[in-house]
């Protein structure tokens, strides 16, 4: 085991794995966090806690974890390369996997311009990819970059986000296989609303054998109404809504929006599930978490299974 | 070249408020090319002050020069000869430039006239744009000739990221995608096996991090 965490557990006893998304509070509520946990509390195997998403000011993602924790979830810890440098990234994945942590998702992170400070300087002293690289190495060979001897190593289990519908198509499987290379141990993908898209995507990927040396998951999200796509759409790169999917929600009146917007969710489920080389469901119900249960029951996914 | 454009007149007129008697200094070098701090932009800005503090009731005497370049010590001496008859020297150089007449001249009180935006190039005709950040560590073999560095807002080496759309960039639908601009490009060389190729983490030493930097030749030392 990498981590031995129940994530990688999951994964290495072969169940179809499903993870749940928590944004932090944009403030020092704990309470937040732990309604939060009771909505999701037995619905995911694990859950992410995103990192200061769309560059807006949040509770930290190490709090969030160390809460969820409380709550009995295993967190996932999303950290982006934005905000700190590799002195910071090293000291966090130390002090994440001291605290139990033992899930990670390497992020580049969401420009600054878009949050509320897009006069902040932006660090990127490393990417993404080279983050995983730097916690495999890490973990593995127990060093720091510098060649000093850590002790006792973090025990990670490393994730990284990848999107199939971004531009330009032909290097989306390339990109996955540097991440691979790199040393990922799972991706979880960017909202999924184009199917067949997203069929050709894992068709290619499997071309290469990528399914097999990393854990894909499959990144879902339900739409609370048609507003929310077209805005989706328009304001978020790489979300690739097709229109067919926004006239099914936008034939419902507007209170039975939401109900469509699940329903397509549960599809969207059901049917990543038999696509071969999907190891398991990313669930971001972003602000939505009251419906997780829901999803996931009618989804045929509860109860989630225990391990030993 | 290093690209700079003028600052607001009112910023420039704040800074010389207290001052009745200036030398106004341009340069031929780089900011001539982009029209920001040459002997024609000199003046210009000069009429314009002159005009702004006359209509206020306080006259400004401006001394005009433009001096071949201002990062090299021997132009510096230009102005030497009635330095010391001026209060203020406002100088519509670069950063450099500006900085190197200060250590020049230690008691006159040295102001920027323009802001120093980046090393770039002539796009065309009154457009310009950043092509370099002076890293110190240029990888542009790897990446078909284009910059990571500068071209990707982020500056990451293994892109684009999720944000490149039809080519361009999330942060701005003005700006290209770099990294969509370095796979057209490493595929049209038959290069994208450097693609695949894992960068080690940067040497950012090399770049400002490691403090201001210096060359030293001594093959071309006296």
């Amino acid at each position: 085991m990498k981590s031995g965490s129940q994530l990688e557990r999951m994964f290495a006893a072969g169940h179809f794995v499903l993870t749940g998304e928590c944004g932090p509070p944009r403030g020092a509520r704990a309470e937040t966090v732990h309604e939060k946990a009771k909505l999701l509390k037995g619905c995911v195997d694990a859950c992410n806690v995103t990192d200061n998403q769309t560059s807006v000011v949040r509770m930290s993602s190490m709090a969030g974890c160390l809460l969820l924790q409380q709550n009995g979830i295993e967190p996932t810890l999303q950290m982006v390369v934005r905000d700190r440098n590799r002195i910071a990234l090293q000291s966090d994945i130390l002090g994440a996997a001291a605290m139990g942590i033992g899930n990670m998702l390497c992020l580049s992170g969401d420009h600054q311009i878009f949050g509320d400070d897009p006069q902040a300087k932006n660090v990127f002293d490393i990417d993404s990819i080279q983050l995983i690289g730097l916690v495999k190495m890490m973990r593995d060979e127990g060093v720091f970059p510098s060649g000093k001897e850590i002790q006792g190593p973090p025990k990670m289990f490393i994730g990284a986000a990848v999107n199939p519908f971004a531009d330009p198509y032909e290097i989306r499987v390339p990109r996955l296989e540097l991440k691979v290379k790199a040393g990922v141990d799972f991706v979880q993908t960017q909202c999924i609303y184009n199917l067949e898209k997203f069929e050709r995507y894992m068709e290619d990927l499997r071309k290469k054998g990528l399914h097999e040396k990393v854990y894909i998951m499959a990144g879902v999200t339900p739409l609370k109404s048609a507003g929310m796509a077209k805005f989706m759409k328009r304001m978020v790169a790489g979300m690739d809504i097709p229109d067919d999917v926004i006239a099914r929600v936008a034939a419902e009146p507007k209170e039975k929006q939401a109900d469509k917007g699940i329903e397509i969710a549960i599809e969207t489920i059901q049917r990543v599930r038999e696509i071969e080389g999907v190891a398991g469901v990313h669930l971001m119900a972003i602000e939505w978490e009251e419906k997780v249960a829901e999803i996931t029951e009618r989804a045929g996914l509860l109860p989630r299974p225990i391990l030993d | 070249m290093i690209m700079g454009s003028a600052k607001p007149l009112d910023e420039i007129l704040a800074m010389i408020e207290p001052y009745d008697r200036i030398i106004l200094a341009g340069c031929n070098g780089c900011v001539t090319v982009c029209r920001a701090g040459g002997e024609k932009e000199v003046g210009i800005m000069a009429s314009a002050l002159r005009l702004a503090r006359e209509t206020a009731g306080r006259p400004l005497e401006i001394r005009e020069i433009t001096l071949e370049r201002q990062c090299d010590p021997e132009y510096l001496e230009g102005v030497r000869p009635f330095i010391s008859d001026y209060q203020a020297l406002l100088s519509i150089a670069c950063g450099a430039g500006v900085q190197f007449m200060a250590e020049k001249y230690p008691r006159t009180p040295l102001l920027p006239g323009i802001n120093t935006a980046f090393i770039g190039v002539t796009e065309r005709q009154g457009e310009w744009a950043e092509r370099c950040q002076a890293c110190g560590d240029c990888v542009l073999h790897l990446t078909g000739g284009i910059c990571p560095v500068t071209r990707c807002s982020k500056s990451i080496f293994h892109g684009p990221c999720g944000g490149s759309s039809d080519g361009r960039c999330e942060v701005d639908k003005n700006i290209l995608c770099g990294w969509q601009l370095i796979i057209d490009r490493l595929k049209s060389l038959n290069q994208m096996d450097n693609y695949l190729k894992l960068h080690d983490m940067k040497r950012w030493r090399a770049s400002r991090d490691g403090g201001p930097r210096s060359i030293v030749r001594e093959d071309l030392q006296e």
